[in-house]
């Protein structure tokens, strides 16, 4: 199968652009594995994603300010699991924008398919939230603050399985 | 979050990247950036993909595997070739301009925390 290869190809395009650095891309050695405590019809479950975007209110106005990324500041957002897609608006500029818009929030975020499943009982629950942190460069920052904080708030909502769509 | 106890499934549109990162379990939907979860306004479609996640879920039973959804994007692959070129750029001018502003106050940030001796609290 064919497929683009975005480590070299983001490699070559920044060196084009004059950006002599190159970005590591993040590498596990050991892979941790937790095998499903329970079956799948039992399990609570979340979804995580990098996608930015804001939620809106009843009116169309958006609930907070869009922030920026790149500070040290603890970047996790959460989403209600039953809020509504068309209230949800992507401000993400991480996509191939020739190819795709992001107006169908559920091809990188989906809300509402997760809402379907669970009516059908695929599932035993949805998280309270789900979850969106930005898509920061820095390793340090995802491992030690964004990535803690979106497992504890799952810890305390007793969350089993993590959908994550990152963007 | 797999070492904290939860068991994940990733979904993925760029597979090197997330096969060098190494994610416990993995959906790989060969379609161009920003479609991990399927192709827009394509329900059927998105529902399978989901299903896909869920089933590998229940199904590995070591880390590291990577599922190769056959859903093709289009017909013609010269998305693959054209994507990140000069003929088209990845961010258009208004991002690249917003790109470098973050860009900016990041290195400011850093600069001026490295003039603190101590590590400031968030």
């Amino acid at each position: 199968m064919a497929y683009i290869h975005y480590i070299d190809r983001t490699h070559e395009y920044y060196r084009s652009q004059g950006y002599e650095k190159t970005y590591n891309y993040a590498h596990n050695e050991d892979i941790p594995f937790t095998p499903l405590a329970r079956p799948l019809s039992e399990c609570r479950v979340t979804l995580v994603t990098t996608a930015s975007f804001l939620l809106l209110d009843e009116e169309g106005r958006p609930l907070e300010a869009l922030k920026m990324l790149g500070t040290n500041e603890m970047e996790v957002f959460t989403a209600p699991s039953d809020w509504p897609a068309d209230r949800i608006v992507s401000t993400s500029e991480d996509h191939d924008r020739y190819q795709t818009d992001m107006k169908d929030v559920n091809a990188f975020f989906p809300i509402t398919r997760l809402q379907e499943i669970l009516k059908e009982g695929v599932f035993g629950s949805l998280s309270k939230n789900f979850y969106r942190t930005l898509p920061n460069y820095s390793h340090r920052k995802t491992t030690e603050v964004d990535g803690p904080e979106i497992l504890r708030q799952c810890l305390e909502d007793k969350v089993d399985v993590a959908l994550l769509t990152p963007v | 979050m797999e070492k904290g106890g939860l068991s994940t499934v990733t979904f993925t549109n760029a597979r090197d990247i997330a096969a060098h990162a190494g994610n416990p379990r993995q959906i790989f939907l060969n379609y161009p950036l920003g479609n991990p979860a399927g192709r827009p306004h394509d329900v059927e479609n998105q529902r399978e993909v989901l299903r896909a996640g869920l089933k590998l879920l229940e199904d590995a039973d070591k880390a590291g595997i990577i599922v190769d959804l056959p859903h093709v994007w289009s017909e013609s692959n010269l998305w693959m070739k054209k994507f990140m070129t000069d003929e088209q750029p990845f961010l258009s001018e208004e991002g690249e301009a917003r790109r470098q502003e973050r860009l900016k106050k990041a290195r400011e940030q850093k600069a001026r925390q490295s003039q603190h001796p101590f590590p400031i609290v968030p």
